[in-house]
């Protein structure tokens, strides 16, 4: 495993989380840290938990085990206030994007502004138009979110999510559903964000050319368990097989278990 | 398998499973309720506090919202209104008229307006209209992960989607009602007028000595619990909406089809508790 750097402190850290979607176990033990300034790409299948995880370090789910602190605070024990604090320090660029489709795009880029800030009406407009620019959507402030395209609409969520200046930028699958152009734009576009704006970026993908673009560092998850966290020379030289069978695109062997192969069959009435 | 089959096949077992759903059925009813209630509360705390907490509830979304709900639907409340307060005119003059007691269908036609019928078709109205919109709308943000966008920006979405709907329904429904009230009343008079050959004045001098401010605050009373259910019918259910557009439409019928229901069942235990 990739050793803990000592030169910069982590802004998030993850410790011994499990979680549980009723009875089945999603993560096991997932333990993480993501350095200040990095790009750190989750990488996984679909069924990995890598969405799993990415929702219990937004706060949206209270883990039932482990600690998940975000910019030195605990989020279990984080008071509401802190809280409030923590979620300005951040932003996040959801795999739909999760614009609201009753506002244009340029009302969902300064939403985070009006309920944030006391800035007046042009300040705002002209800050969202900043972010717009940033992400080549300039000029797209009046329209609504159903006349973008799929490409747009995740950029106007970038836009969205940066608009604060955060500390922290979170993007689920920035890249996936789009044609190799426009994800490739994605993704150099999050690379400027991070180059100009200074901030820790934490991407969920499958998408392996976009992860090993990105990516300082990549934490491959595998049925709720982090096989490798490490540089992309480190990920790529891992010898663990199904670390292997994930980059080179291999359908992992299943286990073979009659016993357990005819208990699914039967949902379990054949004792 | 053969232990299995036989237990399955046992008469008590069969009762003991619907006894067991009828159980977890009744546990998520309970759970709906008290999550709904919780709504309500923390509605009015982010009314109370929002502000202290720099986070007011917005007044142009509860404008946009009463506009929505009231202004909008005072069209089709006129139509239906009006038709009730016929309606019930023609009623009343024909079962009085087997006494010989028509001209005192005023009496009637006054006290069952604007104690039932008015909140009653408003209320029903509404929840069709705007309570089927509100479940679709927050069941829709919520399957586009639009709620959770919101919380992971810091922005609660009972303080801001939930709080300003609770307020403008709480507000709307019983203008709406009271608005109901005239027009039934109205309709009721012009068909007496016509069947009887009673003035309007006269019809309407009657109407105001027969009812007292209780009727009418008995009716717009209800009206706000009514927009309160509405509103926390529609909030759990659009917000508990999981599959897809499919959900979204699911969770719409069942909002519309609960919210009467509990419309219904409300206004008897009222009438029951406050007439007693």
């Amino acid at each position: 495993m990739y050793p803990a750097s000592t030169t910069a402190p982590n802004v998030i850290e993850v410790e011994h989380l499990d979680t549980f979607y009723g009875n089945r176990q999603i993560l096991k033990d997932v333990t993480l840290g993501v350095e200040d300034g990095e790009v750190l790409v989750i990488m996984g299948g679909s069924g990995s938990g890598k969405s799993t995880l990415l929702r219990y370090m937004l706060a949206l789910e209270r883990p039932q085990s482990g600690i998940i602190r975000i910019l030195g605070r605990d989020l279990v024990n984080a008071s509401r206030s802190e809280m409030y604090e923590l979620r300005k320090k951040s932003g996040v660029a959801f795999q739909s994007g999760a614009l609201f489709s009753s506002m244009s795009v340029g009302d969902n880029i300064m939403l985070p502004l009006r309920e944030h800030t006391d800035l007046d009406e042009s300040t705002m407009r002209i800050m969202a138009r900043l972010k717009l620019e940033v992400v080549d959507l300039a000029g797209f402030e009046d329209l609504m979110p159903s006349e973008l395209s799929g490409g747009m609409i995740k950029r106007a969520a970038l836009a969205r999510a940066v608009v604060m200046d955060p500390k922290l930028l979170f993007c689920d699958e920035p890249s996936a559903g789009l044609d190799p152009v426009v994800a490739s734009a994605i993704d150099d576009l999050i690379l400027r964000l991070r180059d100009a704006l200074g901030m820790t970026v934490i991407v969920v993908t499958h998408e392996l050319e976009s992860a090993f673009k990105i990516a300082d560092r990549i934490a491959v998850l595998d049925k709720g368990k982090i096989l490798i966290i490490g540089t992309v020379d480190e990920v790529r030289a891992c010898d663990d097989p199904r670390v292997q069978n994930l980059l080179n695109r291999r359908v992992e062997e299943e286990e073979l278990d009659p016993e357990a192969y005819l208990h699914r069959l039967t949902g379990g009435r054949h004792e | 398998m053969a232990a299995e089959q036989d237990r399955r096949a046992a008469p008590g077992v069969a009762l003991l499973d619907s006894i067991e759903s009828f159980g977890r059925a009744t546990v998520d009813a309970v759970k709906e309720f008290g999550y709904a209630a919780a709504l309500f509360f923390e509605s009015l705390y982010w009314l109370a506090l929002g502000r202290r907490w720099r986070q007011p509830v917005r007044m142009s979304s509860v404008v946009s919202e009463m506009m929505q709900i009231g202004i909008r639907a005072l069209p089709i409340v006129t139509v239906l209104s009006m038709t009730i307060g016929i309606m019930l005119a023609i009623q009343g003059i024909h079962t009085l008229r087997l006494f010989g007691a028509e001209s005192r269908v005023t009496l009637g036609i006054a006290l069952s307006i604007t104690r039932e019928f008015a909140p009653l078709i408003t209320g029903i109205l509404v929840a069709g209209r705007s309570g089927s919109a509100l479940a679709a709308r927050l069941g829709t943000m919520n399957i586009n992960q639009e709620i959770d966008a919101l919380r992971v920006m810091g922005i609660n979405p009972v303080r801001f989607l939930v709080a300003p709907s609770l307020v403008a329904m709480m507000v709307m429904v019983p203008l709406l009602t009271f608005w109901a009230d005239f027009v039934g009343l109205l309709g009721a008079g012009l068909y007496v007028g016509i069947d009887l050959g009673m003035s309007l004045g006269a019809y309407f001098d009657e109407v105001f000595n027969l009812t007292t401010v209780d009727d009418l605050t008995h009716g717009l009373s209800k009206s706000v619990i009514f927009a309160a259910l509405i509103t926390l019918v529609a909030v759990v259910n659009g917000g508990n909406v999981t599959g897809g557009a499919e959900g979204v439409g699911r969770a719409t019928t069942r909002s519309v089809v609960q919210a009467i229901a509990a419309i219904l069942i409300t206004d008897m235990l009222f009438v029951f508790i406050v007439t007693r």
